[in-house]
């Protein structure tokens, strides 16, 4: 709401600037400034705030997305059993149904944990000490940061895809390889829902530790060489000398990478939608992924999916608020 | 470029201004009627939208003309035999027509928010409660004026698979295809195997095939709705048509005792299944049947025979499903009726309805039926000279059932079906008698929330 | 940070490491081993893919997908190509990423211009604003925002469906908003990073603040808008979600998002399917090939902030 009343009169903030501006700007100027200020604001407002804060509100009604929604409480008479009625309020309903009679409510907020777990103990360390190595400058160091970044570059439909060949149960290489590919002892790596979540984090993880490495070598390059210089100088082995001297400058961003870790697990969708063809497998339910179903599903629950919508917009505020204090602390004193 | 509207990469400053305030004027009208807050509903509800876009689209209406068709056949067969059938629809009725074919699964997920967008003029669907569902919610144009014209052709049957709940057509039917055993003549006559009528000689079958190093029954789950086949047949093998409609419409609850003797019974053969089935989509089980190293295959004709190549075809036959309670025999079995329905926001209403005049009849039917060699046409008496032995056995063995049930996830709301998906892969994965309590619980506990 | 940003662009990110001269010690040879090993499982998926993909599905239904060829061919790409039409989704691919990239850029650029040399007020609300909303999760927007996109009316030369759903144009829209939040944070950064006498000397001449954005400010962010071009290009090309849930005609999606249908479509060979998967990559591999620097250097320049 700020930021709506300051395009209204930009010039005015404009005005109140420090003693350098001599002259205030020409009413095309400030047009002008409304302008390259104002579009960019509306769609962001228009498109990603509004229908945030609308989710929100419609976790709180009862709704197929068919006629419209009346503003009043729902009753529980329907036409005909299971027909889908206007749209009602519901108050909390809907969170209540979703922590207790919807099945897919914890295993998907255990899924989305383990994803998280998983990321943070394997994926970003391991793109980490791949950054670390790169760094050293060993002999060929180019060609292994090019081949590990690879998978970056792929979207999650494709990586789905090409990972099916590999978990496939009759003819896939895993099980080939481990010789339980017949048709009473394969390894049932994408439908058995205690090994799915897990043959998926591997490729999850797969694109991951790319992505951490690349952000890693980043700020690790950034990193002033006379600091490292000084601790060898002073007798620390490499071990020591990341630890103690390197990794203590380079906090901004092991937070970055700790928000985008959090930010990715959280978002995660694809893998789970392609390998599971829309209907998600057992053992692969995820927030987002139910989100969409509810949304998109055959019958549509708007009310429903958006009660989900919220669970998650509700745990991703963590890692953005920790992303924007770390990003603007230091202009904000 | 045009299509896409956006603004010009050149980079002309005064261009790029004007494309964007314009831009940004159309976001700030959308914003405005939305954020108004009780308006957001209004501005949402479906009366408007489609007032507005009838509006809109006052260019259309030629006479000849062209439609689009959304399409679910996307397998190489019965897309073939799709586009078949089109190609004879526009030389009969002089309308033009345009395919968009997308894959079963999405366009399944997918219909509600495409009825509710921008549909094509027609589109592939299937009968009974699936169809009403979404009549009811006023998304299906009635075509009573169509079924004015092609109402001969069909039996009573199929008419009332073909109405929506106030009593009027919102649905073309085009075939059905029924749920049965299939099996390799070969791979019997070569065992000295013969066809099991009642459930003991069914399993003996089984545990045979096994000792002979065949997996018994070729099965798969990935999909979801492949085992709601099989809870289906069993359901209605051991209490009958009635009981299973009664079931679909939540009038008897989930954890009656109905349901967990048909969870019980499946148990039984559960361990003659091939292993891993919610890993495996239903193409590759029938592929374990057509490479002969598997015994047996319940699933629709439309699926297997479909997916079995020419050369094999002759070899395949199947059988309907054992007796379990003698009571109902084999009185009854899932036969699903596919066709098409105009929904309510196309915008070629006219050329639609010429369309389905013609796909109405027995001589489309025949057109289809000669490049599809799995299903069975819906017109009465209809036999097409086309018609192979699985396909004449298949007429017969519909005629004799007393009832045919159109397939769970098309006999009840399309929310329950989803559940029963997810609830029936944990069945297979697990099949105690602790889980199929818990299963059983579940069932109706979502069952109450989805049918207030 | 400022300063880590400038030397990050200065330096170039992807350019080989300074070499450091050290004796060959059991630690590096541990390090090669390592990193030998591990790039061989990293390219192995690819290469796999590439390998069943160039195998008739006859030979890999007989013998499994690890096994030694007996024929290499081409007609899985070929018949991915042609079964499916494959060019539309690529020229639907085009027709969203290249308006995306470069609206994005301009409204980016514009807003991360006033707000970095402007001195201006809510400059820091506002970048927390956009760049938050980068952070939401997709699919806590998407519900209203598909309620939007069937309410909101296009006319007929912006998308055939009359709606902003089901359209080009609505993908493009998304797309640009959405991204918007990354693109004005890295380049407010790099704005910061030049010398504000650049501008008092241009306003002593007169100049207008759109002289000043258009002539002055955006051709000095040349190597910044190069490289989040990159990056936009690859993530929009890669987006699923919003075509998924936004396109409900078939033949409208982008690649990347028909690659589900199409796998649908070939569900039964899956040689089929892997051929059209690597097609749908060949363009973010010719990115990848020709521009790595910028791709690197773009993702360092939105972290180095600090």
């Amino acid at each position: 709401m700020v930021s709506t009343t300051e395009v209204k009169n930009p010039p005015a903030a404009t005005s109140r600037r420090r003693r350098r501006r001599v002259r205030t700007l020409t009413r095309r100027d400030r047009i002008v400034v409304a302008l390259l200020l104002g579009i960019p604001l509306l769609l962001d407002l228009a498109f990603v705030w509004f229908p945030a804060l609308a989710t929100v509100l419609l976790s709180f009604t009862k709704w197929t997305g068919v006629g419209g929604i009346h503003l009043k409480a729902c009753t529980s008479k329907g036409t005909l059993p299971g027909l889908p009625q206007p749209g009602c309020i519901f108050g909390v309903q809907n969170y209540n149904q979703a922590f207790t009679v919807y099945p897919d409510f914890w295993p998907a907020v255990r899924h989305n944990a383990i994803w998280l777990l998983v990321f943070i103990v394997f994926a970003t360390p391991l793109g980490m000490l791949f950054a670390v190595i790169i760094d050293r400058g060993i002999r060929g160091s180019r060609v292994y940061q090019s081949l590990l970044f690879l998978p970056v570059m792929l979207s999650l439909a494709l990586i789905g895809i090409i990972w099916e060949l590999i978990y496939a149960p009759n003819l896939g290489l895993l099980n080939t390889v481990l010789g339980r590919n017949g048709n009473n002892n394969l390894i049932n790596w994408l439908g058995d829902p205690h090994l799915n979540l897990w043959a998926i984090l591997v490729e999850a993880s797969w694109r991951q530790a790319g992505y951490v490495m690349v952000l890693y070598l980043a700020g690790l390059k950034a990193v002033d060489p006379a600091l490292r210089e000084a601790a060898i100088v002073d007798g620390a082995n490499a071990w020591q000398t990341f630890w103690r001297v390197v990794f203590p400058t380079l906090r901004p961003i092991n937070i970055v990478i700790l928000v985008v870790t959090v930010i990715e697990s959280l978002r995660a969708f694809d893998l789970v939608y392609i390998t599971s063809k829309g209907n998600p497998l057992r053992g692969l339910e995820l927030l987002s992924v139910s989100v969409t179903q509810n949304i998109v599903g055959e019958t549509q629950r708007i009310g429903f999916g958006s009660t989900l919508g919220v669970v998650l917009l509700v745990i991703s505020l963590v890692p953005i608020t920790a992303f924007l204090f770390q990003a603007f602390r230091k202009e904000d004193r | 470029m045009s299509d896409s509207g956006s603004a010009p990469t050149s980079g002309r400053p005064d261009v790029t201004t004007q494309l964007s305030r314009r831009t940004a004027l159309k976001g700030l009208a959308g914003v405005a009627g939305l954020a108004a807050a009780p308006a957001l509903v209004a501005a949402c509800s479906s009366s408007k939208k489609s007032s507005s876009s009838s509006s809109s689209s006052g260019t259309s209406a030629v006479a000849g003309g062209n439609i689009t068709f959304g399409s679910n056949y996307s397998d190489a067969a019965p897309k073939a035999a799709f586009a078949s059938l089109c190609t004879s629809a526009t030389s009969k009725t002089g309308v033009k027509i345009t395919v968009n074919t997308t894959d079963h699964n999405t366009f399944q997920n997918n219909i509600s928010s495409y009825l509710q967008g921008t549909p094509d003029d027609l589109a592939t669907w299937f009968a009974g409660y699936r169809m009403q569902f979404f009549a009811a919610q006023g998304l299906l144009t009635p075509v009573d004026d169509v079924w004015d014209k092609i109402g001969g052709t069909f039996n009573d049957a199929a008419k009332n698979l073909s109405k929506g709940i106030d009593g009027k057509y919102y649905f073309v039917p085009l075939y059905n295809y029924p749920w049965v055993v299939f099996y390799n003549k070969s791979t019997f006559s070569s065992k000295g195997y013969t066809v099991p009528t009642t459930w003991d000689q069914f399993v003996t079958l089984a545990k045979q095939m096994k000792k002979d190093n065949l997996v018994p029954f070729a099965f798969a789950d990935k999909d979801g709705w492949p085992a709601l086949g099989t809870f289906d047949i069993i359901n209605m093998r051991l209490n009958g048509y009635d009981y299973h409609i009664k079931l679909m419409k939540h009038e008897v609850p989930w954890t009656d005792k109905g349901v967990t003797a048909v969870f019980n019974q499946w148990a039984e053969i559960l361990p003659y299944c091939q292993k891993g089935a919610t890993g495996r989509i239903w193409q590759d089980s029938a592929k374990t049947l057509e490479n002969k190293q598997a015994g047996m295959m319940f699933q629709g004709s439309n699926q297997v025979a479909a997916n079995y190549s020419k050369a094999n075809l002759s070899d395949l036959d199947f059988f309907v499903y054992p007796v379990i309670n003698t009571q109902f025999g084999t009185d009854y079995m899932d036969a699903p009726t596919d066709g098409f329905i105009l929904p309510k926001k196309a915008k070629n209403q006219a050329q639609a309805k010429a369309v389905l005049e013609y796909v109405g009849t027995g001589e489309a039917e025949t057109t289809f039926l000669k490049t599809d060699a799995w299903d069975t046409g819906l017109a009465n008496g209809l036999v097409a000279p086309t018609y192979n032995a699985i396909q004449k056995k298949a007429v017969s063995e519909i005629a004799k059932c007393k009832n045919v049930a159109q397939f769970m996830d098309r006999d009840t709301v399309p929310d329950m079906a989803t559940a029963m998906i997810k609830l029936i892969q944990s069945f297979i994965d697990n099949p105690s008698a602790s889980n199929i309590s818990s299963i059983q619980k579940s069932a109706e506990a979502q069952a109450k929330t989805i049918f207030t | 940070m400022a300063i880590s940003t400038a030397t990050v662009i200065e330096s170039g990110i992807a350019a080989p490491p300074r070499p450091r001269r050290r004796p060959i010690s059991v630690g590096s040879v541990a390090a090669q081993i390592f990193m030998i090993v591990v790039c061989v499982l990293w390219i192995l998926p690819i290469a796999f893919a590439l390998y069943v993909s160039l195998r008739p599905e006859a030979e890999t239904n007989r013998l499994g997908y690890v096994s030694v060829a007996h024929h290499f061919t081409f007609r899985n790409f070929s018949d991915a190509w042609s079964q499916s039409d494959m060019w539309r989704f690529f020229l639907n691919s085009v027709r969203i990423t290249v308006p995306a990239v470069v609206i994005t850029l301009l409204l980016a650029s514009a807003v991360a211009f006033v707000v970095s040399r402007l001195s201006f007020k809510f400059n820091i609300p506002l970048l927390i604003l956009f760049t938050a909303g980068n952070l939401l999760p997709q699919q806590v927007l998407i519900t209203p925002l598909y309620r939007m996109y069937l309410a909101i009316h296009l006319p007929h030369f912006l998308s055939s469906s009359g709606l902003l759903y089901n359209s080009y144009a609505g993908l493009i829209v998304i797309n640009i908003s959405f991204q918007l939040g990354f693109c004005v944070f890295v380049l407010s950064n790099y704005m910061k990073t030049i010398p504000t006498e650049i501008d008092e000397a241009a306003i002593v001449d007169g100049a207008s603040v759109w002289t000043r954005y258009w002539r002055l400010t955006l051709p000095l962010c040349r190597p910044a808008m190069a490289a989040l071009a990159t990056l936009l290009t690859t993530w929009i090309y890669n987006d699923f979600f919003w075509a998924i849930t936004l396109i409900s005609t078939g033949n409208k999606r982008p690649i990347t998002s028909a690659l589900a249908n199409l796998q649908g479509q070939f569900v039964s060979n899956q040689n089929m399917i892997s051929a059209a998967a690597l097609m749908a990559a060949i363009p973010t591999l010719i990115v990848y090939v020709a521009l790595q620097k910028q791709f690197i250097a773009g993702l360092a320049l939105g972290s180095s902030k600090g």
